[in-house]
């Protein structure tokens, strides 16, 4: 199945100098969640407007359903909803009003019954008729995403979408998003909380410096990138005498002033080196109190590959 | 970016609504503060002055002042409207949504600039059924009449849009609508006739494009004009293409919209 978006060797120079994209090429195939995790400045709100429209690329091409984004934008930003990292609306619009208007500008017909449902999904029916100054930022949020949503979309960008959001919202939020998902929309969201990406995202994508470091599955990048590690706490801790000689080679790594000794492993590889290890523990006079291992996470991930790159 | 077949309709009437309601909540300010200054006007101007001055050209000095104070009127209005519409999205950030929607930019301007030329006008039919109260009008030629006011509607409409694209700040946004307008209008011969003044400063006013709008427009009404008012109609057209060619160059390089 071609992919529902084509980016290809993208470079994005502000007037100022400034090269926030460095030829980046990505495709995204429809009815997944991909997450673009980056650090602020990473170049990751300069790509999802160039591929909404909203900043023009300096070179390269994006593509989106076989259309081309400058040339053919009617067709490819139709299908887009944006929703915006910064939390920007019209003050002095009612709830209803402003979502509407969104739905005018995307060249579809009124349909207030397709207005109600969305406001009903993000738990905004009953401010409606408020204007948006007197709602909080959480609502404003919940606004903003209703106005991506207002033209049934089949793609969706979520442009840090959980910043200085609230649980129940955030809970809302991805309860919208697994429907929508359901319903076969393409769903990007960037965001710097990795925890975001591991829990519902299909793939991964990280984004620094205006390039793109890798994107790929997310339970195949755990699965390569995913380290273990074994905690073991000790009933003494091993204050200024150091490490035991017996324990050198395994290139542990003291926590908790001395209680707790960690050690890495490849869970994928036949030989963890663990039984080995618990062995010389015992035989260094080590007394342990309790053991557990600890799968690495997207965050940890990210953070060497991040550093890797510097 | 072409006009027919593929048009978004549904986007200029969204956008053409929004901000006529935008006009609806500040009614006040919109619509009941410029027609107290233009009473006022008539009556420093009309009574004041004009018990002083009797007539211009055979036409009472009340009744004279009526198309340069709805000219007046008409282009602060119009740039006023066309520059704030599309400047406060930017200011506030909700452009991404204009800039991300299936619309082209000439239909953004036609959603704008329509709006803040039927605001302008609509004002300017305000101020001159205020006119009639105060003096005695005929208007000897509507039909020019409503050219001349419909042009100078949509051009300087489009000139206060191009004026909010450029404006990065409030200042700026203010700069030509209150340091450069008002100046011209006053000297443009609003309130006197330009043959009134000495031959060197008759000759700076020709210089000066609005008194060429003002004198077209009295013409319509009264029959007497400082140029021919078809020179009138010539230099405002020629005025609105300067504006379209700027405007199309600000499609093409996205200047500080897509950039």
């Amino acid at each position: 199945m071609a992919p529902i978006v084509t980016v290809s060797n993208l470079v994005k120079t502000y007037g100022s100098g400034f090269q926030a994209l460095k030829g980046v090429s990505l495709e995204i195939e429809e009815g997944e969640i991909l997450a673009l995790l980056g650090p602020n400045g990473a170049g990751k709100t300069t790509l999802i407007s160039i591929i909404c429209g909203i900043v023009n690329p300096s070179s390269g091409s994006v593509h989106v359903n076989g259309h081309d984004v400058v040339k053919d934008f009617r067709a490819t930003r139709s299908i887009i909803g944006l929703v915006p990292q910064e939390l920007t609306t019209d003050q002095f619009e009612t709830v209803w009003n402003t979502v509407s208007f969104s739905r005018g500008l995307h060249g579809k017909k009124a349909n207030p019954a397709h207005i109600e449902k969305v406001l009903r999904d993000l738990s905004l029916w009953d401010k409606k008729d408020n204007m948006l100054r007197e709602l909080s930022g959480g609502m404003k949020r919940r606004v903003l995403i209703a106005k991506a949503l207002s033209h049934e979309p089949r793609i969706l960008f979520l442009d840090e979408p959980t910043a200085g959001v609230d649980v129940n919202l955030r809970k809302d939020m991805w309860k919208v998003v697994q429907t929508l998902r359901e319903g076969g929309v393409t769903i990007i969201l960037t965001t710097h909380y990795i925890e975001e990406a591991e829990e519902i995202a299909d793939r991964v994508g990280v984004i620094n410096g205006g390039e793109i470091l890798l994107i790929e599955e997310k339970s195949a990048l755990m699965k390569t990138l995913g380290r273990k590690q074994l905690r073991i706490e000790l009933s003494e801790p091993i204050l200024d005498a150091g490490l035991p000689r017996g324990l050198e080679p395994y290139g542990l790594v003291l926590e908790d002033a001395g209680a707790r000794l960690v050690y890495d492993y490849d869970a994928a590889s036949g030989r963890t080196g663990i039984t080995t290890l618990l062995a010389a523990v015992a035989e260094a006079g080590l007394r342990i109190k309790d053991i557990s291992t600890r799968q690495s996470t997207l965050e940890d991930i990210f953070v060497e590959l991040v550093e890797k790159r510097a | 970016m072409s006009f027919g077949a593929g048009m978004n309709f549904q986007a200029v009437k969204a956008i053409y609504l929004f901000e006529m309601a935008r006009t609806r909540r500040t009614l006040l300010q919109s619509v009941v503060s410029p027609v107290i200054s233009t009473s006022l006007y008539f009556i420093v101007f009309g009574a004041a002055v004009g018990s002083r001055i009797q007539e211009i050209e055979g036409v009472s000095y009340g009744a004279f002042i009526t198309p340069g104070l709805i000219m007046l009127t008409l282009l602060t209005q119009c740039i006023g409207n066309g520059s704030f519409g599309i400047y406060f999205p930017k200011f506030t950030g909700t452009i991404y949504e204009i800039l991300s929607s299936p619309i082209s930019m000439a239909e953004i301007v036609l959603g704008y600039v329509g709006a803040a030329a039927t605001k302008g006008m609509m004002i300017g039919l305000i101020i001159l059924a205020t006119a009639s109260l105060f003096v005695d009008l005929h208007i000897a030629h509507p039909f020019v009449m409503l050219v001349f006011f419909v042009l100078t509607a949509v051009t300087f409409s489009l000139f206060g849009f191009l004026i909010g694209i450029w404006a990065k700040d409030f200042e700026q946004l203010n700069l030509i609508p209150m340091l450069v307008i008002p100046p011209l209008v006053f000297l443009g011969g609003s309130f006197y006739s330009v043959s009134m003044l000495p031959p060197f400063w008759q000759a700076v006013s020709h210089a000066n494009p609005v008194l060429y709008l003002i004198s077209g427009f009295r013409w319509s009404f009264f029959e007497i004009s400082e140029v021919n008012p078809v020179v009138s109609f010539v230099i405002i057209l020629a005025f609105l293409g300067v504006l379209m060619g700027l405007l199309v160059w600000i499609f093409r390089t996205g200047y500080r919209l897509r950039n």
